[in-house]
């Protein structure tokens, strides 16, 4: 027993348990599979939803992995940049609509994205000067609690500079598509919200430019190489530094994104921070390291939480969305600690 | 001092590389390096010698300054390439000017294709496209297995095809200069005499100077032109490569070839003990 299958890593659960699990997994999809074709159009519905909330997961995550990957820091922080550039955004629309007293509309929540983009690069130039940089070569650890630093930093920072009431985010006047469209479906009706529809759009548009980016342009090459090696990217003479800034402006900008496509579906304010921390349990299942990952993770638990919700929230008595994803993160990390998609080791011996 | 080194002194002729006595310290405690001097000639190879732990790699690594990341620091001395001082400057600067490392065990970018890891070498490269493309296609022809192998995954590929890789990818950045650190690590003797047969060749076509650290006195007293020889953090000897092969003590210790009678072990020690040339 021992030599032979010392190897392979024990099983967590003695041969008996999982075969029972098998036998009740199996009983569980038959039942599921009858349940979900029971009524069509609800399934429809809520796998739309849970879509759409995956793909802004999805989004969150990305931003995770894009730091991770480029400067091995686990950017605590990811979460509160989201709701900071949202505020931002609106913030600086009605600083502008109200105290400079120009007249509201797209021209001005456009000068609000600028400005919005403008303080995402300020911070990651920040950053890299005042975190990263004299903190380079210390310990993960070190690094992780200079991100928490900068976790309440940004949102002492933020309600001292915006407020600290709930703000709406000012989703008509920059030009997003608000109001619903009614489908007959499978014999039901399924309801379409025009901004899920755009959300889905932008955020799938990022991921393909920021695909397209780190393929084919001279930096998206460097950021692969700074995450592969940093002391072989350093000796062919790419500037640490510079690919930082760049990584965590990048990093901003989706968090950006994301916060105004999370911010008009329920409004702006650090309440938001809450969804930051679910994507933690999409770098669970997708792999801390892989885009990919991060994208497929964050379908995943977009749609279990929603289909959880939908389906078995009546027998919790509701209220299962909060923590579902964590669930599923938990049982990843049982079975597969490193994630669908984590790190594919090349070595050569 | 030894004879021929005394016979040779420094040559007072155009410089691409000044080492001036430094002194290297780790981690603010460990003294590395204690006063190395050394003078790379423009379009020379030169060759550090030593044993494991001489000081050749961190020498190298105080001339491109990746000594930072590793938290140490060049405490006294100067270091000039091309006649202004580079000890203070980033590795990023120093490419630009024309100065890259090739470190020890290649370093490739295991996940990115041979052509992308010789892409990342034009990082710091400011003279467009065209150039670029046009230098890509002149290193696929000094390294024709390069060519064969772009699409391959750079961590799938041989020791000797990474080996090749890393020193493309430096020749990528248009270097006046490489520094070479132990580039015959774990390779076969064939693919050892194949590199610095190419490290010759750009040393004579694209008139590039090397400085080349290695474990494998032989090989790199063939084709260099210079060397230094290294012990504990000091250069003890240093010569024209050709006196340096003939050298007997070079022999003796470096070559592994003495001639005469096995000398019992009191001998070898004493005669040790008075050779330690500098010490």
């Amino acid at each position: 027993m021992s030599a032979v299958t010392s190897s392979a890593p024990k099983p967590l659960l003695s041969p008996a348990v999982m075969a029972t699990l098998k036998v009740l997994g199996v009983f569980g999809a038959i039942a599921l599979a009858i349940v979900l074709l029971d009524l069509p159009d609800l399934l429809v519905q809520t796998l739309w939803e849970g879509l759409v909330a995956g793909v802004l997961y999805a989004l969150i995550a990305l931003g995770f992995v894009l730091i991770f990957k480029a400067s091995g820091v686990f950017n605590f922080a990811q979460g509160i940049m989201v709701v900071f550039s949202a505020l931002t955004l609106v913030g600086s629309y009605e600083i502008m609509t109200q105290r400079m007293g120009l007249p509201p509309g797209t021209v001005v929540a456009i000068l609000a994205v600028i400005v919005a983009v403008a303080t995402m690069f300020v911070l990651a130039w920040l950053v890299e000067r005042i975190v990263l940089r004299p903190l380079v070569n210390q310990n993960d650890i070190i690094m992780l609690m200079a991100t928490v630093g900068l976790t309440y930093f940004l949102i002492g920072f933020g309600e001292y500079v915006f407020g600290g009431n709930p703000k709406v985010m000012i989703t008509s006047q920059l030009g997003l598509p608000v109001g619903s469209t009614q489908f007959n479906i499978l014999g039901g009706r399924v309801n379409i919200q025009h901004l899920d529809v755009a959300a889905a759009v932008i955020a799938s548009v990022m991921i393909a430019g920021l695909a397209f980016f780190f393929q084919y342009t001279r930096i998206g090459r460097a950021l692969r190489a700074v995450a592969d090696s940093h002391k072989a990217a350093l000796s062919v003479g790419i500037s640490l530094n510079q690919i930082w800034v760049i990584v965590w402006f990048t990093a901003g900008v989706v968090a950006l994104v994301t916060g105004i496509m999370w911010g008009a579906r329920s409004d702006v304010s650090f309440a938001l921070e809450i969804i930051a921390l679910k994507a933690l349990s999409v770098l669970i299942l997708g792999g801390f390291t892989s885009v990919p990952g991060a994208i497929v993770g964050g379908l995943i638990i977009g749609i279990g939480e929603k289909m959880g919700e939908g389906y078995w929230g009546p027998l919790f008595g509701g209220g299962i969305e909060t923590w579902l994803a964590y669930v599923i993160a938990l049982g990843f990390l049982l079975f597969r600690p490193q994630g669908l998609f984590g790190e594919k080791i090349i070595e050569r011996i | 001092m030894s004879a021929t080194a005394a016979a040779v002194t420094q040559p007072a002729i155009d410089a691409v590389l000044s080492v001036n006595n430094i002194e290297v310290i780790y981690d603010h405690v460990i003294l590395v390096l204690k006063g190395v001097s050394l003078t790379v000639p423009r379009g020379g190879i030169v060759a550090i010698l030593g044993a494991n732990g001489a000081g050749k790699t961190t020498t190298l690594k105080a001339i491109s300054n990746l000594l930072k990341a590793e938290r140490g620091e060049v405490t006294k001395g100067s270091i000039e390439f091309e006649g202004t001082r580079v000890d203070t400057l980033s590795p990023n600067d120093l490419v630009r000017r024309g100065c890259i490392q090739v470190m020890e065990g290649r370093h490739c970018f295991a996940h990115l294709t041979i052509e992308e890891n010789l892409m990342t070498g034009a990082f710091t490269r400011r003279d467009g496209n065209a150039a670029i493309k046009r230098d890509l296609e002149k290193i696929y022809d000094i390294f024709p297995r390069l060519r064969q192998r772009r699409t391959s995954v750079a961590g799938y590929t041989s020791g000797g095809e990474q080996q090749m890789c890393a020193v493309g990818r430096a020749m990528m950045s248009k270097p006046k200069m490489i520094l070479l650190d132990e580039p015959s690590m774990g390779l076969a003797p064939q693919i050892v005499e194949e590199i610095f047969e190419i490290v010759m060749r750009l040393n004579r076509d694209e008139g590039v100077s090397f400085l080349v650290a290695e474990q494998n006195t032989n090989m790199a007293l063939k084709y260099a032109t210079y060397g230094y020889i290294m012990e504990t953090g000091r250069i003890v000897m240093d010569g024209e490569a050709k006196s340096l092969r003939e050298n007997e003590d070079v022999k003796e210790f470096y070559l592994g070839v003495s001639e005469g009678a096995k000398k019992s072990f009191r001998d070898v020690k004493s005669y040790k003990r008075r050779k330690r040339w500098l010490a």
